[in-house]
């Protein structure tokens, strides 16, 4: 007992102690980003605009404002020091960060137009933007500080005013889902509502409108959601957030709101949420959690899948795998259009099949979307000497492998290989047939043999999605390829890129290593024990229904010795 | 002159009551600025004038692009020749349609009563009129009669916006309640619909029409700033004098030389009598 009471002290101090080291790590690291961006806005040319800066970073270092010391350091480098969104970050950034001052806010509990409660714009703040770079600051900085900073970022726009206090919606509770409703959901998705129109028909965010979308904010292009990928949804992917979507709009986005087809009578409160259900049922019940493997099935006594839409991809499990940008080597790529591809496998102990799917909004090159291309590619490549728009690029797949299988945990650098440890790639493109197998040592040296060998590819482009199919034997006679193994984890990773998004070379989405496992044909031991197993179950199943029955049959005679009594 | 006073004599009273009414108009959101307001009129008809005019054209009209509404069927039956983007309209007498003109200054202090509802069709995928003036809380009527989806996103810089989705040939009905020149509307789902909303605190607005005269009827006499804007060429402005029971004649003139969106520096105030007898 004395020796808890005085333990809790020491440690309790020690809590302290480490609280405050802690705190300090920040806090000399926003003296760094403060310098650095400093640095930038001088480079820039603009003599007022950085001694400005420097004068309110000052302030803002001995001032008392919490919500401005806290954005100085955390906010700034993005969202710009005067809340423009013109922060030195912002211009690798699509969409740009949100300018404060124009008060546009997408994600809200008010009607559209209105501007967002307190409330609303510290659920941003904690939970972030899951679709754009914005992160979640719940568990970095504490409630005082995300408090202050509400109060911070209403300061930036005339819009906020002491005596305007914004009116949440009053939402209705959510219906129940069921297969009639996701049935009306669809029907008005595509017909009535016409969502389809920007979110295509399949809701992966290639309708007719798509390319020719942009934001209120800065008139610049600006992404249809792709309706399949809920955990993306920068205002959260149930279907309560749906419904508030379709309610509220996303201001300063082409998002309308659908309150006033409800107010107009021409569609019900019950029927929204039907849109909304429907709308949830476009993703998978549970975010894809995070997976190393992805599983090759043995089809051991069932025939390989021999095309894309063979319906033996049905039963192959799916594992999603999420794609960044490429950002370790010159030119870089911030925007990546695919952020993720769903990968299968399956091998029949003679060849082994992927299939490979994922959201595009575009069969690339497509003239319908030349004009996004080119705008987005100068957006994104700021500095002079960067490469331009050089006419039309199709859209790309690449799959990775080590070129040998690597000894341990020793694998080729996962971007192209190294000298030492080289990598086999298989390749495809949307305007060529076939696939080519190729090798690299590094970004910048891949060959690929002018015609595959022993790789063939089935690919085909439906409704804003890619399904792309390699086939290969397991093991090849050729010597740059990789023998293909059971029962081992191989190391795989794939590149993806989007022609009409400005994607090719180095600019594209790419993987870290992954590793694709292909089932062992069963052995033997597997089918003896279970019999071994069965037979010794009915042996005691047998001994325990005998003894049942004579002691049932005891029982039948009391009982019936009862009734005649 | 004398006239001006006088009237200004009689208005400030009522200026006065509506003020301490609370009707201040404000600024943002509210569209019931002095709509249930009885408000009278301030300006007396016996003594008002008028300034009536034209938008000239001077140069080659610059070819417009067509409306691709090939994937719009419904739309593009509408039309009878194929649609074209109605930034630039140089109609066949040489002048300018689609000018918002409107007084600028010389009538800060009166108030209005807010006229009844005005009409923004959507017809045949395009707005009907592609530039509409109205005045502070008055009802816009938004009407879909294309019977497909359409949304109304407007993003004004002084008023707050909105974003409203009619998948229906159905009506929506807006306002805005501060003076802005002017409010963008756009359809997102089809990128070359736009039109201009020009919001006013008072009720002197006109476009140039499809033979480019505009009118700015029954105007207190007094002096004006009158504005001119186009959306590719610009605005401009001419000083003009109202007497009563005349009307004012004032000539604009745009030419593609005119960097876009150029502000044209306010001229010298214009001797309407002496344009009025050399015309």
């Amino acid at each position: 007992m004395t020796a808890a009471m005085t333990r809790a002290p020491v440690s309790a101090a020690e809590g302290g102690t480490s609280a405050s080291i802690s705190a300090d790590i920040p806090r000399r690291m926003a003296l760094v980003v403060l310098f650095a961006a400093t640095w930038f806005m001088a480079g820039c040319g603009d003599g007022g605009g950085w001694s400005g800066l420097l004068v309110s970073g000052l302030i803002a270092q001995d001032g008392d404002d919490l919500g401005q010391v806290t954005y100085d350091r955390w906010c700034a480098g993005c969202h710009g020091v005067d809340g423009t969104g013109n922060g030195p970050a912002s211009g690798y950034m699509l969409p740009r960060p949100r300018d404060f001052t124009q008060a546009l806010y997408n994600i809200r509990t008010t009607a559209s137009g209105a501007l967002p409660t307190d409330e609303d714009i510290l659920a941003i703040i904690d939970r972030g933007m899951p679709g754009t770079t914005m992160p979640g600051w719940e568990d970095l900085l504490s409630s005082n500080e995300r408090e202050a900073l509400v109060q911070y970022l209403k300061s930036f726009s005339r819009f906020f005013t002491p005596d305007e206090v914004p009116e949440p919606l009053e939402f209705s509770r959510a219906t129940r889902s069921n297969a009639d409703v996701i049935a009306e959901g669809e029907r008005l998705f595509r017909e009535l509502a016409d969502c389809a129109a920007c979110h295509g028909n399949e809701g992966r965010g290639d309708g007719e409108s798509a390319p020719t979308l942009t934001d209120d904010e800065r008139d610049l292009p600006i992404r249809v959601a792709d309706l399949t990928e809920n955990w993306l949804f920068n205002g959260g992917g149930e279907v309560e957030d749906i419904y508030r979507r379709l309610l509220t709009g996303l201001d300063g986005t082409p998002m309308p709101s659908l309150a006033d087809v409800i107010t107009a009578g021409v569609i019900t409160d019950e029927q929204l949420w039907a849109v909304a259900h429907y709308v949830r049922s476009l993703s998978p019940d549970d975010p894809p959690g995070i997976t190393e493997v992805v599983r090759g099935v043995l089809f051991e006594d069932a025939p390989l899948p021999s095309s894309i839409d063979d319906e033996a991809w049905d039963d192959v499990e799916r594992t999603y795998l999420p794609l960044v940008g490429q950002i370790i080597v010159m030119p870089r790529w911030f925007d990546p259009r695919v952020d993720g591809v769903w990968a299968q496998a399956a091998h029949d102990g003679e060849s082994v099949a992927v299939r490979v799917t994922w959201s595009d909004p575009n069969n690339s090159p497509d003239p319908e979307w030349a004009d996004w291309k080119s705008q987005v590619i100068s957006l994104m490549q700021p500095k002079e000497g960067d490469p331009q728009d050089e006419g039309p690029t199709p859209d790309q797949l690449v799959i990775q492998f080590p070129m040998e299988m690597p000894e341990g945990m020793e694998r080729p650098f996962f971007l192209k290989g190294d000298t030492r440890r080289p990598v086999y790639l298989w390749q495809w493109q949307s305007d060529r047939d076939g696939a080519l197998e190729g090798e690299a040592r590094g970004v910048g040296t891949e060959a690929f043999q002018s015609e595959a060998q022993d790789l063939t590819v089935d690919a085909s482009y439906a409704d804003g999605e890619w399904q792309i199919m390699f086939t290969r034997p397991l093991v090849t006679e050729d010597e740059g390829d990789l023998d293909f193994v059971t029962g081992e984890a191989i190391p795989v990773a794939f590149f993806a890129w989007d022609g009409d998004n400005g994607e090719s070379g180095t600019r594209g989405a790419v993987s870290s290593w992954y590793f694709l496992f292909l089932e062992d044909a069963t052995p033997a031991t597997v089918y003896v024990y279970p019999a071994l197993a069965m037979m010794l179950t009915a042996g005691l199943g047998f001994l325990a229904v005998g003894s049942a029955r004579k002691r049932e049959r005891v029982g039948v005679e009391i009982e019936s010795e009862t009734e005649n009594s | 002159m004398l006239d001006r006073f006088e009237l200004r004599g009689i208005v400030a009273p009522t200026l006065m009551l509506l003020v301490m009414a609370g009707c201040g108009g404000g600024d943002g959101g509210g569209g019931e600025a002095g709509g249930d307001m009885a408000m009278d009129n301030p300006v007396d008809a016996a003594t008002a004038g008028n300034i009536a005019g034209s938008v000239v054209f001077e140069g080659m009209a610059p070819s417009m692009d067509m409306i691709d509404m090939s994937e719009e069927s419904t739309c593009a039956a509408k039309h009878s020749s194929t649609p074209m983007v109605q930034e630039v309209v140089v109609n066949s007498n040489g002048t300018l349609g689609n000018v918002f003109v409107y007084v600028k200054e010389g009538l800060e202090s009166l108030m209005f009563p807010t006229p009844g509802p005005v009409l923004l069709d959507q017809n045949g995928c395009v707005y009907l009129p592609h530039v509409l003036g109205v005045m502070t809380g008055q009802d816009i009527t938004i009407r879909n009669s294309d019977g497909l989806l359409h949304n109304i996103n407007a993003s004004p810089d002084i008023n707050r916006g909105f974003n409203s989705s009619q998948p229906v040939n159905m009506e929506t009905t807006r306002s805005f309640g501060a003076a802005e020149v002017m409010v963008p509307l756009r359809c997102d789902v089809h990128g070359w619909m736009n039109a201009y909303v020009g919001v006013l605190d008072h009720p002197y607005h006109s476009v140039s029409n499809s033979s480019g005269a505009f009118s700015l009827s029954t105007l207190p006499p007094g002096d004006y700033v009158i504005e001119a804007w186009h959306e590719r060429y610009g605005t401009q402005t001419q000083n003009v004098t109202v007497t009563t029971g005349e009307t004012a004649e004032v000539t604009f003139t745009f030419s593609p030389s005119m960097a876009r969106n150029a502000v044209v520096p306010l001229g010298a105030p214009i001797d309407v009598h002496a344009i009025a007898e050399a015309s």
